[in-house]
């Protein structure tokens, strides 16, 4: 079973918190994999905010490829940053030659451009980096965003941090938000895309259980959207699904737990707004998901919100003090980062609720 | 001697030949009177017994007249094999049995000059059905555990309306962060996924069609469970139109147009809007073939329901307005719908056909929004009057029909925007919780059912021929005709229970179903909780194979 967790933050948080939000959760999982997305990124980044960063892992053939392919589509490299690593004997890590950060100045014509075209192109950008380098494994390319990193390899999670020296706190690479898993998706083919969390235009989910519904879900969501690709994991589909409703549909977030978690019949029946609530269910049937499990999620504003199944079948606990909250499988994980917090405060999420974290840290329970 | 007429019939070119143990028979004329089919009779035999008294042989003869029970050796009246003789002998002294070496196919044809008509189901030989070749296979375990079918709450509605994609929806968002309404939306009833098929007060004896309304009505008001049954084509009483258990019936408008006429004399009257309407194209039974009820069973009450006079009522078999798909949504999509303002789903009822996906896309692609259903009827069920060769030539399995329509739509991203609702031989064999999942795992949205309705009110007819007498209003458990005596065999009360205790029985077998796939809401298109040992099912339908 997996362990998710997630930091936001008034202050610029280094990953190690992160490793230590998930070392405690280990026995919890297998300890295959450490997969992370940062938002609002302070250190070297953080004077880049609103250009994107290329966060891939490559060959050197990868890496020429998808560079080649960024200059013909008129992208200018701005900023380049690899991490140091330490590739001490012994580590178990699935590592790949290159791990590549590099921020972006849009295309010249497209500067001027607007919000959507903008976010539109990097979409596609990535879509073709990922399939140009699918074949022989020459890289995965997972995130093309402004204000976004993302980091996932295969192999134990104090091994991963080791080799990437992540363990050490500075203040180069940080950020404001920090969602972090350490399993890679046992169910199926370790692959690294499988990993979570996932991440698209500026929404990234991960979760902890199952999706029963996945064959649905994935049946519907080919025709929805072109980017709505991969499926190597259950998962994604969460992710897929919130994008659709909050991003395309335009919906509050609030209706994202009525498509994924719809209340039954007899319920809507007894509710004022029953007509939405219906048509929705109806309409978006093949989004539903059944089966145990959590989910957390990060918006393109850094606003952060969790759910679960309709029946509670998978934890999570929220522990905060005045500048964080922490998003936790387990309490475990939040008691070794928020050692001083009031944990009578902690909230575990009932079934039927959303619990939003806006940007003022302000918790929010949203009865569904 | 008389010389031997070969053309002459005799019981042993019938179908069913009578066992008849006159040393058991005490002569009561219960079979004789019981038998619609006046397939007996009772008769005197002529024996002779030849006898020797004394010690020397001297045989001497005497005549006696015994009265006994004989078949009745003739076309018009032959055994149907329903074995009502057998049920009401206190002696156990009469009985049909099955005869292997008929001639009835040949005789038959050759006397009459006319095809031959039946009611039943599908008499040829069939292989194993493909539906006892699916398991549920995907058992829950360990991390996605499966459910309690006990204790958890399971959500088992099916769609009936046009369903809009999500990005049409006409919603605008306030500014508490709220969707609203913006303008009006098809009507969609969430309904309990098994409907009771279309059978007409007509094919049904009044008896009958009521014992299946109380059951509906029983089981809307008593159990919560939001069963709807479909009308047929020939009307509904007027007393039920004007009263609130209209809510429960899907009317049904077929070629004939029986009783239309009075639906809509009674629509000012009415006090709730009718669950749907189904236009009736075809059903997979006798596909291709109309309906017809014989002057015979047009009884004073159907004359008053349809307005008719006493006649033969032929259905024909196409709507003779309609040429083409797209003239059918534009015309009676759009009337039906218009009749009852916009407020009650119109569906659309078509025999499955090897141009079934054809029609489908057509309706799926449906730019008024005005498709609320396609129900699809494979052969294999079957319950009216029809020409034999039509039962047992013509018509399409279910299975994979329905299978390709949920996989058209999903090519299309299209699935649930127009329910679909399958049939045909569901519950064969008794099980219709088990046929009902399997069909809904490979994409249908609900199913309906017919002939197991009837099964559960005592029809005592299979697919091996016994009975099959719907056609000939004669039906012995007064279920299939309108002659007093017959229909007041049928127990109302008895027949209304039976279907309720069926239903309730089912709920509980969807549940135990639903359960160790870890699903709470019907899985409709997860073939993945499917499984075939047999390679060539699983393939066709894309399921997984295994051995």
């Amino acid at each position: 079973m997996c362990r998710i967790g997630a930091i936001k933050s008034f202050n610029y948080v280094h990953p190690s918190q992160a490793l230590k939000l998930m070392e405690s959760q280990q026995k919890g999982h297998d300890n295959s994999g450490f997969a992370m997305v940062m938002h609002d990124l302070g250190g070297l980044f953080e004077s880049y905010k609103h250009l994107p960063t290329l966060s891939m892992a490559c060959t050197d053939e990868g890496l020429k490829l998808a560079e080649d392919m960024l200059r013909e589509a008129g992208f200018q490299r701005v900023m380049q940053w690899v991490p140091e690593t330490d590739p001490q004997p012994g580590l178990d890590i699935h590592a790949m030659p290159n791990y590549v950060f590099e921020t972006f100045d849009y295309p010249r014509y497209f500067r001027n451009g607007d919000q959507k075209e903008k976010e539109d192109l990097l979409l596609d950008t990535r879509l073709k980096l990922r399939k140009a380098l699918e074949g022989n494994e020459l890289g995965f390319v997972y995130s093309f965003w402004p204000d976004v990193v993302t980091l996932k390899e295969i192999g134990d999670p104090r091994d991963i941090g080791t080799y990437f020296k992540l363990w050490t706190p500075d203040d180069k690479f940080t950020a404001k938000v920090i969602t972090a898993q350490c399993r890679q998706n046992t169910n199926y083919d370790i692959v690294r895309y499988a990993a979570h969390p996932f991440f698209m235009q500026g929404y990234t989910v991960l979760a902890n259980g199952e999706n029963t519904f996945y064959l649905k879900n994935v049946e519907a969501q080919r025709k929805l959207h072109r980017g709505y690709i991969g499926f190597e994991s259950d998962s994604q589909c969460f992710l897929y699904t919130l994008h659709y409703v909050h991003r395309e549909l335009r919906w509050p977030l609030r209706y994202y737990k009525h498509v994924v978690t719809p209340l039954p019949f007899y319920d809507i029946e007894r509710r004022e707004d029953k007509e939405q609530l219906l048509a929705l269910r109806q309409s978006l049937a093949h989004l539903e998901i059944n089966g145990p499990n959590t989910i957390i999620g990060v918006l393109p504003d850094f606003s952060m919100f969790t759910c679960c199944d309709a029946k509670k079948l998978r934890p999570v606990v929220i522990g905060r003090t005045d500048d964080t909250v922490v998003i936790s499988s387990e309490v475990c994980g939040i008691n070794d980062i928020l050692p001083d917090r009031d944990w009578e405060a902690d909230i575990y999420p009932h079934e039927r609720e959303i619990v939003a974290i806006d940007n003022d840290l302000e918790v929010q329970r949203w009865r569904q | 001697m008389e010389a031997m007429k070969v053309q002459h019939v005799t019981p042993n070119d019938m179908p069913w030949k009578i066992k008849y143990d006159a040393s058991r028979c005490t002569l009561c004329g219960s079979c004789v009177s019981a038998c619609s089919f006046r397939a007996i009779e009772a008769k005197v035999e002529r024996r002779r017994m030849v006898f020797s008294e004394g010690e020397l042989p001297d045989p001497q003869q005497r005549f006696s007249a015994v009265p006994v029970i004989r078949q009745v050796k003739d076309v018009q009246h032959y055994c149907r094999g329903c074995g009502i003789c057998e049920k009401v002998c206190p002696n156990d002294a009469i009985a049909p049995h099955r005869n292997p070496d008929t001639r009835h196919p040949i005789i038959t044809r050759c006397l009459g000059g006319d095809s031959i008509k039946r009611g039943g189901r599908k008499n040829l030989e069939s292989t194993v059905r493909t539906l006892d070749k699916i398991r549920v296979g995907r058992i829950s375990q360990m991390t996605d555990p499966s459910l309690d079918a006990q204790r958890h709450t399971f959500d088992m509605l099916a769609p009936f309306g046009r369903i809009l994609p999500a990005n049409t929806l006409p919603f605008s968002i306030d500014d508490n962060d709220k969707l609203q309404v913006e303008a009006a939306m098809p009507p969609v009833r969430w309904i309990y996924p098994v409907v009771i098929g279309d059978m007409s007060i007509g094919a049904l004896s009044w008896r009958m069609w009521e014992a299946v309304a109380m059951a509906v009505a029983y089981l809307n008001e008593e159990c919560g469970m939001p069963v709807r049954m479909c009308s047929g084509e020939g009307g509904v009483p007027v007393r039920l139109l004007k009263s609130k258990y209209l809510k429960y019936m899907i009317l049904q408008i077929a070629s004939g147009h029986f009783g239309w006429n009075r639906i809509a004399k009674a629509m000012p009257y009415m006090v709730e809007d009718p669950a749907g309407i189904l236009i009736k194209i075809g059903q997979g039974a006798k596909p291709g073939d109309g309906g017809l009820l014989q002057a015979g069973k047009v009884a004073d009450h159907i004359q008053a329901i349809r307005g008719v006079p006493k006649a033969d009522l032929l259905s024909p078999p196409n709507h003779q307005g309609l040429y083409s798909i797209e003239e059918s949504v534009q015309k009676m999509f759009l009337s039906f719908n218009a009749a009852f303002k916009f407020r009650v789903p119109v569906a659309i009822k078509v025999a499955a056909s090897a141009t079934s996906v054809s029609v489908f896309n057509n309706l799926v692609r449906d730019p008024y929004n005005i498709v609320g259903g396609f129900f699809l009827d494979g052969i294999d069920g079957g319950t009216g009057a029809a020409h034999e060769v039509s039962l047992d030539h013509t018509g399409h399995p279910i299975v994979s029909k329905l299978r390709d329509c949920y996989q058209a739509a999903t090519e299309q991203g299209r699935q649930g925007q127009i329910p679909l609702w399958a049939a045909g031989g569901l519950g064969k064999t008794g099980d219709l919780a088990a046929d009902a999942f399997k069909m809904i795992a490979l994409g249908a949205n609900g199913v309906f059912t017919g002939k197991l309705i009837l099964q559960m009110a005592g029809c005592v007819g299979n697919d091996m021929g016994r009975c099959n007498a719907c056609n000939t209003g004669l039906c012995p458990v007064g279920i299939t005709t309108q002659e007093p005596p017959l229909v007041h065999r049928l127990d109302v009360d008895r027949v209304a229970q039976n279907i309720v205790n069926y239903f309730l029985a089912m709920d509980t077998e969807f549940k135990k179903l639903m359960a160790p796939v870890g699903n709470s809401s019907l899985p409709v298109g997860r073939s993945d909780a499917l499984i075939s040992t047999d390679k060539a099912v699983a393939e066709r339908l894309n399921i997984q194979y295994v051995c």
